[in-house]
């Protein structure tokens, strides 16, 4: 069954977002001879060629007055312009800030059914069958749109991308969105992000608590991460005893990463902890208390003090990466 | 200065998720209001008590959600509803009853959670801002209203983002925003003598079936190797970084 497949891409400082290529694929999963085209909203004229690269059909850049930075109320309606003009079966878009807080309302705008945070996806028969975390990723269940445009956002770091395809080519085309009444309207974006490696779509994961103590503490750790080429995540209560910004968190509230390796320093392993990190593939645990609950959802476990055991962990792994 | 929260009942997220037959055993698990609509009633209580008016929930479900409602009345909201929940609704469906039962009534603000704690969705509320074709600010961190529009504080990726959103509106909430007052006893006396509205769905008019289906529930998989590496510290770094490579293969 062909089904036409618009995928919302995404920037962020400067390049596309991996699950914006993720969501290509999934679209590729999905098409079964239906073209996946890709939007860009606002900015990104130049990334047209890498999204086409991992595998979209076509891109389609939509311009407009005030589409450069995300609002509701203006990256909504653009994607409906592009909706109505390509009439997709299907819309996906990354389960991240802007595709939570987008989504519902374009899907809603087209009485459409919508899956969220989506972890894995496979067709059967004539469907679509979803798969996505529930109870704070203690079950999962499949899911199904039954019937009209479908819509899914889905989580970074699960589906696998395509890889890069330098020689396809595609068309690329622009649209100029209708002008907007744009109601929300922001004054001010206070980044808290240090930079660095990406948490949502990083390999590895070296996260602290409570247990790290001081701002000076999280130091060990983003040793280890240099080491590993990894980014640093927290705790809540980390993040609210001011040791890192908020923007490092993990959880419930925070961010939910999904990396192969996830190292949890000083962490206790409270549920909203684990819905943002239990669907990371291996989990490594180092916590001073032997009954901590994270050591039932890790692979391995150090009972011990973070600041013996984490710049040990360092130097074997310089050793062992020479690095 | 008219106040709605829309309400869910859920788990509470202590408990133990057990999947029997396809699905998720809820029989006997305590439920309790949704922690981030929890804040939202919160919100709207201050809101009340800064500028004078009156609060409302509302919430979409069975006989059992009216203990949440009547939480949130004992906290100190003025008025509840409870729509009844059609078989196999989805957010959809949610939210089309929701608009639904709210239009032609005047709300200046509506205040929702961010995100529920048992589907993890986070579609109703902006889907219902949709359908009432209300402006939204999700995510709130801090809220402040003056005259016809609300600056709000919003978490985009841990990052800060300050919006002014015009009244009406539709604000969800972050946890950060506020720390819910418990019921007084007082409170909880005068909550069991107020009345809850009851709604039928077909009363509604609404004609939203559900888009969408769950096929099938699972318990997660956790065949987590669960090894705990002893000796002293320099062994146990070293045995770990062996491990990661050879038996977990992830370095
Ligand atoms: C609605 C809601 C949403 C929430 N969202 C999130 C969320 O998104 N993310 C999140 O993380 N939390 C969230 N929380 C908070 C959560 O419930 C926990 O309070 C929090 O995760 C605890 O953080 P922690 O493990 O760092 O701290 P603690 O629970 O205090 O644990 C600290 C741990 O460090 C260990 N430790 C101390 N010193 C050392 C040392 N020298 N070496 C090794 N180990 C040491 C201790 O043994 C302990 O296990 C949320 C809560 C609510 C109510």
């Amino acid at each position: 069954m062909a089904r036409n497949v618009l995928v919302l891409a995404e920037i962020r400082n400067g390049a596309l977002r991996p699950v914006s290529f993720e969501c290509i694929a999934a679209g590729r999963t999905v098409a079964e001879g239906g073209t996946v085209t890709a939007a860009l909203i606002g900015e990104g004229a130049g990334f047209a060629d890498d999204l086409i690269h991992r595998g979209a059909d076509k891109v389609v850049t939509v311009t407009g007055d005030g589409l450069e930075s995300y609002t509701p109320d203006g990256w909504v309606g653009a994607l409906q312009s592009v909706c109505l003009e390509l009439k997709p079966d299907v819309v996906f878009l990354g389960h991240t800030g802007i595709g939570r807080d987008l989504a519902p309302r374009f899907a809603m705008r087209n009485t459409a059914g919508m899956v969220s945070d989506v972890t894995d996806l496979k067709l059967e028969g004539d469907q679509i069958l979803f798969t996505r975390p529930v109870y704070a990723g203690k079950a999962f269940v499949t899911q199904i749109v039954k019937q009209g445009l479908i819509v899914a956002t889905i989580r970074p770091n699960n589906l696998a991308a395509l890889p890069v395809d330098s020689v396809r080519s595609g068309n690329v085309s622009e649209m100029a969105a209708p002008a907007l009444d744009l109601r929300t309207v922001i004054k001010e974006i206070v980044r808290n992000t240090a930079g660095g490696v990406d948490l949502t779509s990083a390999k590895i994961v070296v996260s602290g608590g409570r247990g790290v103590k001081s701002a000076e503490g999280f130091k060990p750790l983003r040793e280890l991460a240099v080491v590993l080429g990894a980014a640093v995540g927290a705790s809540r209560a980390a993040a609210d005893a001011g040791y890192c910004d908020y923007a490092m968190q993990v959880g419930q509230t925070g961010k939910t990463v999904t990396p192969d390796l996830y190292i949890a320093c000083g962490i206790s392993g409270a549920i909203q902890h684990l819905a943002g990190m239990s669907a990371s593939k291996v989990i490594v645990a180092i916590n001073k208390d032997p009954e901590a609950p994270i050591f039932k959802v890790a692979d391995y476990g150090i009972v011990g003090d973070l600041f013996e055991v984490v710049p040990l962990l360092t130097q074997e792994f310089k050793t062992l990466l020479g690095r | 200065m008219e106040i709605l929260v829309l309400l869910k009942q859920t788990f509470d997220t202590e408990a133990k998720v057990t999947v029997k037959d396809g699905r998720i055993l809820d029989d006997d698990a305590t439920l309790v209001i949704n922690p981030y609509d929890e804040y939202a009633v919160e919100e709207g209580l201050k809101l009340r008590e800064a500028g004078g008016g009156t609060v409302t929930v509302v919430s979409v479900g069975g006989d059992r959600v009216e203990e949440a409602l009547r939480r949130a009345l004992a906290m100190g909201a003025d008025e509840a509803a409870l729509i009844e929940a059609p078989a196999g609704a989805d957010e959809f469906t949610t939210a089309s009853l929701l608009a639904a039962w709210a239009r032609g009534k005047q709300f200046d603000i509506v205040l929702a959670g961010n995100v529920s704690v048992d589907t993890g969705a986070g579609q109703t509320a902006l889907r219902f801002a949709e359908a009432m074709n209300l402006p939204h600010a999700a995510a709130a961190l801090k809220l402040e209203v003056a005259g016809n529009k609300a600056t709000v504080h919003r978490d985009a990726e841990g990052d800060t983002e300050v919006v002014e959103v015009p009244l009406p509106a539709l604000i969800t909430a972050q946890q950060g925003l506020n720390e819910p007052r418990y019921p007084s006893v007082p409170g909880i006396m005068k909550a069991k003598r107020k009345s809850i509205a009851r709604v039928g769905a077909a009363e509604l008019g609404v004609d939203a079936p559900a888009r969408t289906e769950v096929t099938s529930v699972f318990q997660a998989q956790q065949n987590r190797r669960n090894t705990i590496i002893k000796g002293s510290p320099a062994e146990q770094a070293k045995q770990l970084t062996e491990l990661l490579r050879g038996e977990a293969k992830v370095i």
